[in-house]
């Protein structure tokens, strides 16, 4: 009879756990009577079994925190989904317009909703994505070269609604590339691109932006350390892959070149 | 698709419960619970459909913390046994000793033998399923309950002795 087979031990184990299959309960059970040191071992094991669950079960009647709570963690990662829909949305947007897709009007709302204040901060990561677009394009870093600069200058001016001046950079090395328009912020934007001998690319960023801030704001991403400020409604930013002390200097620059001539005007 | 809530949530106890025996630290438990739920939510539509939640949820907690213990431990040797963990003060009944020696001791077990005897003993997940969340070839679960078994006993032995010796 198939219940008088020897008793292993993968069947004292069940028999530990109360998984032992009715059938050979008896054959366990007398297995055991008959061998006091393997009853002693096993009874030992349910008793640690037992010991181990119900030091633990003092967790299980626990209220679960709110953080834990379904609802709370789905709210938190719809919040987190949105976030990262309309930082790829603006991303496409502006590869789309670099691409000449042209300008995507019914889009610029999701590019004004990625700027949430405040504003400086927008302001960087406009200029530091349209900075990571372009530095690294070979053929076409600018829509418009430095050689028709007075072009270029009238064309985004006109496009920016302020009269848009290219700041000299060669004191710091840097030399006028070029410039393009980018959407930004429900308006335009313009990208000039300055490079150094080494080829190292500089970028000037300015976009109509609400707000009198005029304070720099840092901030660095990867290798691209950009000063970000807004001035009479424009939002600036320079972008380099710098140092902080490299770049602070430029910046001021930039900021006496475009302080002044609103000024005068 | 249905809203995951009404099945993942009444299993969030059960998975405190292991994360703090796995980790022994409130709110350490409670950040892996948390981040099982992240991922059982951002996972949700990739389960298999007909398969068990549970099962499934504890899968995830267990690969989250063998992954965070691997990168924790990944300059070094294992943690040397944490004599802290044991109780400062003899409890004057061998049964309240005992109570505390199984849960102290499990610390001393390899994560896979503590997760096999938590699976299995406390969360009452069958061997299959046990063997499924682990990894393991279902074949070998028998025989590695035994040697989590013994190596518990003796754990608890060698834990009895040293506090014993502490109190005297």
């Amino acid at each position: 009879m198939i219940n008088d087979a020897p008793i292993v031990e993968d069947e004292l184990q069940a028999h530990v756990d109360g998984r032992l299959p009715e059938a050979r309960r008896a054959a366990v059970d007398a297995h055991l009577a008959r061998h006091p040191d393997v009853r002693e071992r096993v009874t030992l094991e349910m008793r640690q079994r037992a010991s181990l669950r119900g030091q633990l079960e003092g967790k299980l009647a626990e209220p679960v925190p709110p953080r834990l709570r379904i609802a709370n963690i789905q709210a938190a990662r719809r919040a987190t989904t949105m976030r990262r829909l309309r930082t790829v949305a603006a991303g496409l947007l502006i590869f789309a317009v670099g691409a000449g897709a042209g300008w995507l009007a019914a889009d610029r709302e999701t590019v004004a909703s990625v700027s949430v204040p405040p504003a400086t901060t927008a302001v960087a990561q406009n200029a530091t994505a349209a900075y990571r677009t372009f530095v690294v394009e070979v053929a076409h870093p600018v829509e418009v070269a430095s050689a028709q600069e007075g072009h270029l200058l009238q064309w985004l001016s006109r496009r920016l609604g302020k009269p848009l001046v290219a700041p000299d950079l060669t004191p710091f090395g840097y030399k006028l590339m070029g410039g393009r328009l980018l959407p930004g912020n429900g308006s335009a934007a313009a990208q000039l691109m300055y490079d150094d001998a080494s080829g190292k690319r500089l970028t000037l960023y300015l976009r109509a932006a609400e707000g009198s801030e005029t304070a720099f704001r840092f901030q660095r991403e990867g290798d691209a350390a950009t000063f970000a400020w807004i001035d009479q409604g424009f939002g600036f930013a320079v972008t380099a892959p710098v140092t902080r002390e490299e770049l602070l200097p430029i910046a001021e620059a930039v900021y006496r070149r475009f302080g002044s001539v609103s000024s005068s005007k | 698709m249905a809203d995951p809530g009404p099945l993942i949530e009444p299993h969030i106890p059960a998975l405190r419960r292991y994360a703090f025996a796995l980790v022994r630290d409130r709110d350490r438990a409670d950040d892996l619970v948390q981040d099982t739920l992240e991922r059982a939510l951002s996972r949700w539509r990739l389960r298999r459909a007909d398969g068990d939640v549970r099962a499934w949820l504890f899968a995830i907690l267990r690969n989250l913390h063998v992954s965070a213990w691997r990168r924790d431990h990944r300059h070094g040797p294992a943690a040397a046994i944490d004599e802290t963990t044991m109780p400062a003060v003899a409890a004057r009944q061998d049964a309240a000793l005992e109570v505390r020696d199984v849960l102290a001791a499990l610390d001393q077990l390899p994560e896979e033998q503590k997760s096999l005897l938590l699976l299995v003993g406390v969360e009452d997940f069958s061997y299959d399923d046990a063997a499924r969340i682990l990894g393991m070839p279902i074949g070998t679960v028998m025989s590695r309950l035994s040697r989590a078994r013994q190596r518990l006993r003796s754990a608890v032995e060698t834990g009895k002795v040293t506090l014993l010796r502490r109190v005297k």
